[in-house]
């Protein structure tokens, strides 16, 4: 199904104007400029369900009520950094579903009384910058966005903002950091950006798939968007598949669709007649699931996907086949983590360092069990003792592929030939 | 004479006015872009040009180049390929992909073709996990991305910058 995010993928060409506005885009921009207080807005999308598609998966409607009506001006500031290894579903939003998104963006910022978007772009999208330049400028010809608009007194700019590759910036706080033209570094919270967001001024900072979502929930209600998806997880979702998959790619489909059906019924299961052996659901930042029956039948959705270990994230489904041991996959996701640590608290820029030097170690048939539970508890040292989940984030694939993949582990250190102790990874 | 701002007043303008009088801190990025242009990284005198424009310190601006890996304080080739070697891409062949190039170009990730064309680098997830191997490539003035990749399709590419740029 292609209904909500995807759905240029069944309509020719509706990454144009004149085509968008035939399948009634920006009609409700309009209808909610001149028919409706923004309150109304937040109400229509609290009551859908939506919850923030960038990994977190905060309901949205209520992230844009909690913003401070006493402190001027409002900023909504959209987070297209998308930078998480296994994630490219932003970048195909923005491409080829350009209006839907912009327009997603133009009712938050009228929801929340903002006069000014900026879309945060990660500096790779340089093209896709380019061309968002064009689109909001036509935008602008055309009267949808500037000076009062539709005859009323609310007025709305967007402006781009490129990053520079940094894989921290997709962090909110350190986003704004960044988009006020300083080092990408997270802040300490609270104040949360509804209070003290982008110039200390209150900011709403949403994911790209969480406003392309939003137009057509306000066009056609709370009741329909609620009749994808589950209870708790409304709607659809776009879910990046890669990995060891036959078709890798984006697959939008409601919440609570099985692991099994997205890898086999879509992703056309695994090439070269080797077999699943794990699942990193959100991306590198995931836990490694041993990808068993139980798992395979878990539906991904927010509440469902820790029943087997991991979080849904922003559902990255990084397949892994029978031929990748773990302590090669574990010096690769370190590596990452250890390059894109911004380097402001400690435990994270010594710990996901001295994790490369023995995940390095180890995947060089070098090291012996000593180094494997050291490396188990530099990674338990560094959770839950960083300002932002980065740090955390590095740890995850390093303690679960410890504890679920022991004999990966086992099979590189033999030579060592030190047994390893029963408590390590339990 | 601020340099930059003569050669690119009118666009600095147009950033400038992206955001309020009051933060002009926040063209940082932006203005680094525009410095870039000229040899490919950014040199002191740009760094106090920027500063300059800006009202910030020297030091400031070259905390960002520094931060940031798309901005670069040496020179490299004209030309950056930048293969994604991340987690994705690798189960993908980008490992396998990257050797080889670097074997026909003869170079190592990080350096540069004696001809000063290609700087070949290994870097992270690129968004385009479905596409490997995939690639992009950093110029002056602009970064395209080169998806589902061969040895031969990047040296194709390679041959016709080449040929544009007469070596």
């Amino acid at each position: 199904m292609n209904e909500i995010l995807l759905r240029h993928r069944e309509i020719n060409n509706l990454d144009q104007l004149p085509i968008y506005r035939q399948h009634k885009g920006f009609e409700t921009f309009k209808r909610a400029i001149t028919a409706m207080k923004p309150e109304e807005v937040t109400e229509i999308v609290k009551a859908s369900g939506l919850r923030g598609r960038g990994g977190a998966g905060f309901p949205t409607g209520t992230k844009w009520s909690f913003i401070d009506k006493n402190n001027w001006p409002h900023y909504v500031v959209v987070n297209a950094d998308e930078s998480e290894p296994g994630t490219f579903k932003d970048r195909e939003i923005m491409e080829s579903n350009p209006f839907q998104f912009l327009e997603g963006v133009m009712l938050c910022a009228y929801a929340v009384s903002a006069n000014v978007a900026y879309i945060y772009l990660r500096g790779e999208f340089w093209q896709l910058a380019a061309e968002l330049d064009k689109h909001i400028e036509y935008l602008e010809r055309e009267g949808l966005l500037g000076d009062k608009l539709f005859g009323s007194e609310y007025t709305l700019r967007i402006h781009t903002h490129l990053g520079a590759g940094a894989y921290i910036c997709g962090e909110e706080t350190a986003l704004l950091e960044s988009l006020e033209g300083k080092l990408g570094q997270p802040r300490l919270r609270p104040p949360f950006p509804p209070n003290f967001g982008l110039y200390g001024k209150p900011t709403v900072v949403n994911n790209v798939e969480t406003l392309a979502s939003v137009p057509l929930i306000v066009e056609r209600g709370a009741e329909w968007y609620r009749g994808f998806g589950t209870e708790k997880s409304p709607g659809t979702k776009v879910f990046s598949l890669s990995g060891n998959v036959e078709k890798p790619g984006n697959y939008e489909l409601p919440l609570g669709a099985t692991f099994r059906e997205l890898i086999f019924t879509h992703g056309g299961g695994i090439p070269g007649g080797r077999k699943i052996k794990a699942i990193m659901p959100a991306g590198a930042s995931s836990s490694l699931i041993v990808a068993d029956d139980k798992a395979l039948d878990t539906p991904m959705d927010y509440e469902s996907v820790p029943s087997v270990g991991a979080q849904l994230g922003s559902a990255s489904i990084i397949v892994i086949d029978d031929s990748v041991s773990m302590d090669w996959l574990i010096n690769k996701t370190v590596h990452f983590f250890q390059h894109e640590s911004c380097g402001k608290c400690t435990p994270c820029r010594e710990g996901t360092y001295w994790m490369r030097h023995l995940t390095e170690r180890i995947h060089l048939g070098a090291a012996n069990w000593n180094d494997v539970i050291l490396l188990n508890e530099v990674a338990t040292n560094i959770k839950g003792k960083c300002l932002c989940a980065l740090g955390d984030f590095a740890t995850e694939a390093v303690t679960s592929s410890i504890a679920r993949f022991k004999g990966d582990f086992e099979n590189k250190l033999q030579a060592a030939s030190v047994d390893m102790p029963a408590k390590v990874g339990s | 004479m601020n340099a930059l701002l003569q050669r690119y007043g009118e666009e600095i303008e147009r950033v400038l006015a992206k955001y309020p009088a009051d933060q002009k801190r926040s063209a940082v990025m932006p203005l680094l872009y525009i410095a870039q242009r000229e040899h490919g990284y950014v040199t002191r005198e740009q760094l106090d040009q920027i500063a300059e424009i800006l009202g910030i310190s020297s030091t400031d601006v070259a905390s960002i180049v520094g931060f940031y890996t798309l901005y670069h304080d040496e020179p490299g080739g004209k030309y950056r390929i930048q293969v994604c070697n991340d987690l994705c891409c690798a189960l993908r062949g980008s490992e396998k992909f990257l050797e080889d190039l670097c074997r026909r170009l003869q170079v190592k990730p990080g350096e540069t073709t004696t001809d000063g064309l290609v700087t070949v680098e290994s870097v992270m997830c690129l968004a385009a996990c479905d596409k490997a191997p995939m690639f992009q490539v950093q110029s002056h003035n602009e970064i395209s991305y080169h998806e589902q990749q061969s040895v031969d399709s990047a040296i194709q590419l390679i041959e016709s910058w080449r040929q544009v740029n007469g070596k």
